[in-house]
């Protein structure tokens, strides 16, 4: 792989991981706490109606998550292409 | 040893908090005597050798401001479900920073926003707008800050609030002044310590006195600790619904301004300058990334555990005085009462506090704001907790308010003057002229902060849709579409930014009508908060049509774009 290739393949990788993950974004926030949340709400998990739980901690959780497994594939992606340092 | 037990006991709130804020205060002194900014690079990005757990605890107490700590549990406490938008839109915004842009704005490796816009729009119009948009971003939201310190001094030191404005300037100053972002970065990491434990501590008392239940995020979720074995969230829908209000956990705002106002405050959040500025002092790109993420960590304890003390506060006040006789009424709502904060009209003179959603019949009003500050008393907390929340709150609004000082002193000294007005100036000359910016911003802040224009408070809010509206969408496009150029990168913020101002005007200040417009005029029932989100689509369309009638960037700019992509080699954020 020439120097120009490597970098079109890195970066075509890197775009694929941050699509997933954004997707994931919107569908626990925008989707789930906000578009589907009555359809949610008639879940309920302990005291918290699902929809609910989404809006005010369940997405929160979720985007701390998508950060660190972000770092962790984009870590694994840096060795892979040599770029890690 | 038994005696000074007796004596810590009997110490009252007032003297607990000269201690507590006292202590906190001279930590912060002495960071900044030790982290001294000794060149242009200390002073704007730290040296770029910020551990990323240390970029990821001082990017939380900058971002956590006076509005997170005092005002947002309040304000969930009274909107419910909608307070959604807050809890999403604020922490949202940080999976955008670091997928979208953190590692990317890293690896550029300048100093400041406007310095990505400049260099990778190959325009000094490009920067020059950008400098405007930084600066009355940042403005509008300081000002807001200068007056939460002020408010904070006021209630707990019993100064007036101008007094309290200057300790605050005086305080800032002097570590701004001194230590640049170096002296910000460590003053602001003892800050987030300080403002979690005050945060944390009356959360988790309470949590234990109504839930049983130690952990606030799941004691929000369980059964009340009276023995009724009811949940508190049914509980308090019952509450509401009893009184007249909506269902606490379904809210009253139309799902599609849900939409926007959460939209607008994500992208808000990953534009606001003082924000990004925090990931160029790491060293490499992978650090950019992790500090992104223990930065939402360390903000997400916080973000969690307050919808929690709005669930129990909202229920504790309801039991407490609603339909109860005046003059039994605890001594924290007589206390409160003298503030203003709390105002009771006997409307139907018959001596019991009628608290309903009807404007006409309701007797009670009670600012948002006591919500947290009044919290540890309604809960009959020990005096320590009281005054430790004082200090949270000082902590929140310093933390921030030096962060964006900081920005306003680099868009001056580095961005208008270095970079523009005079490129020949020395490192030393520069230097100077970013500590004397950052005299002119305290002075300019603190005197908002004294004589606050009636708009400010609106406006506050507003500065994450100016932010949206501004810098993302350029920032975005200057990253993943190699293509665009400087006139579809200019045309688009300003369209996006004067459409952000005019719709705010207009419906949020009022100013081109006599009177402030419906509500049900709103463009397609969206508020003004929201409209950050339409101003960012506009920003977009408009560039991208725009660079259809123009010429494609140079092909070094295009190989800036290709070289940022690329994570190894950010070396050291350099002054060109």
């Amino acid at each position: 792989m020439t120097e120009n290739e490597k970098a079109k393949s890195y970066w075509k990788e890197n775009i694929r991981y941050v699509f997933i993950l954004m997707l994931i974004w919107f569908l626990v926030s925008f989707g789930a706490g906000i578009l589907f949340k009555d359809f949610l709400n008639s879940i309920k998990i302990g005291g918290f109606k699902l929809g609910f739980w989404f809006a005010q901690q369940g997405s929160m959780y979720v985007f701390v998550v998508l950060i660190f497994v972000y770092v962790y594939l984009m870590n694994r992606l840096d060795k892979k292409y040599g770029y890690d340092e | 040893m038994t005696n000074s037990l007796v004596l810590l006991k009997a110490l009252d709130v007032q003297t607990w908090t000269y201690i507590l804020v006292g202590i906190t205060f001279a930590l912060y002194i002495s960071i900044a005597i030790w982290s001294r900014a000794g060149s242009t690079k200390d002073f704007y990005v730290a040296g770029a050798g910020v551990s990323p757990l240390a970029n990821g605890m001082a990017t939380a107490a900058d971002w956590m401001s006076a509005a997170s700590f005092i005002s947002m549990a309040g304000i969930i406490s009274f909107a419910g479900y909608d307070g959604a938008v807050y809890l999403m839109g604020w922490t949202g915004g940080y999976v955008l920073l670091a997928l979208l842009l953190a590692p990317y704005l890293r690896k550029f490796g300048k100093f400041t926003v406007p310095d990505f816009i400049g260099d990778r729009y190959y325009s000094k119009t490009a920067r020059i707008v950008a400098v405007f948009c930084a600066l009355l971003v940042s403005f509008t939201y300081v000002a807001g800050q200068m007056r939460g310190v002020g408010i904070v001094f006021s209630r707990f030191l019993e100064v007036d609030i101008d007094t309290g404005v200057i300790i605050g300037m005086l305080i800032v100053l002097f570590y701004a002044v001194l230590g640049g972002m170096k002296g910000i970065t460590y003053t602001q990491v003892a800050q987030y310590c300080v403002l979690i434990f005050a945060f944390m501590v009356p959360a988790i008392f309470i949590s234990i006195q109504m839930t049983g239940h130690p952990i606030p995020q799941f004691g929000f979720g369980s059964e009340l600790s009276d023995g009724s074995g009811t949940f508190l969230l049914d509980k308090l829908d019952g509450l509401s619904t009893e009184l007249g209000f909506s269902e606490y956990t379904e809210g009253s705002k139309s799902t599609l301004d849900v939409f926007a106002i959460t939209l607008a405050l994500m992208v808000g959040t990953a534009g606001l300058p003082h924000v990004i500025v925090r990931f160029f002092t790491v060293k490499r790109v992978k650090d950019a990334r992790k500090s992104a993420g223990i930065a939402l960590l360390l903000i997400v304890v916080l973000y969690t555990t307050a919808p929690a003390v709005a669930a129990f506060a909202r229920t504790n006040m309801i039991e407490t005085v609603s339909n109860k006789t005046y003059a039994d009424v605890p001594e924290w709502f007589k206390k409160w009462e003298t503030t203003g904060l709390i105002t009771y009209e006997d409307k139907n003179k018959d001596g019991i506090i009628q608290y309903v959603a009807d404007e006409k019949t309701n007797e009670l009003v009670v600012d948002r704001d006591i919500m947290v500050l009044a919290n540890p008393e309604i809960a009959k907390l020990p005096n320590w907790v009281i005054a430790l929340v004082a200090a949270g709150g000082l902590a929140a609004a310093l933390s921030t308010a030096a962060g964006l000082l900081l920005v306003i002193s680099a868009s001056v000294s580095h961005d208008l003057i270095k970079k523009i007005i005079k490129p020949t100036i020395s490192e030393k000359g520069e230097l100077i002229a970013a500590r004397l910016s950052a005299v002119g911003a305290v002075c300019v802040a603190g005197y908002f902060g004294i004589h606050p224009p009636g708009f400010v408070a609106a406006v506050v809010a507003l500065a994450f849709g100016l932010a949206a509206a501004s810098f993302f969408p350029a920032i975005i496009m200057g990253i993943f579409y190699k293509k665009m150029n400087k006139e579809g990168a200019i045309a688009g913020m300003i369209v996006g930014i004067t459409a952000m101002l005019l719709y705010m005007m207009k419906y949020k200040l009022g100013w081109f009508d006599d009177a402030l417009p419906n509500k049900n005029e709103w463009w397609f029932g969206i508020s003004p908060e929201g409209f950050g989100a339409i101003a960012m689509c506009l920003n977009f369309v408009v560039s991208i049509i725009v660079l259809q009638f123009t010429q494609a960037p140079p092909k070094d700019v295009q190989n800036i774009v290709e070289n940022i992509r690329i994570p190894s080699g950010a070396g050291e954020a350099s002054n060109h």
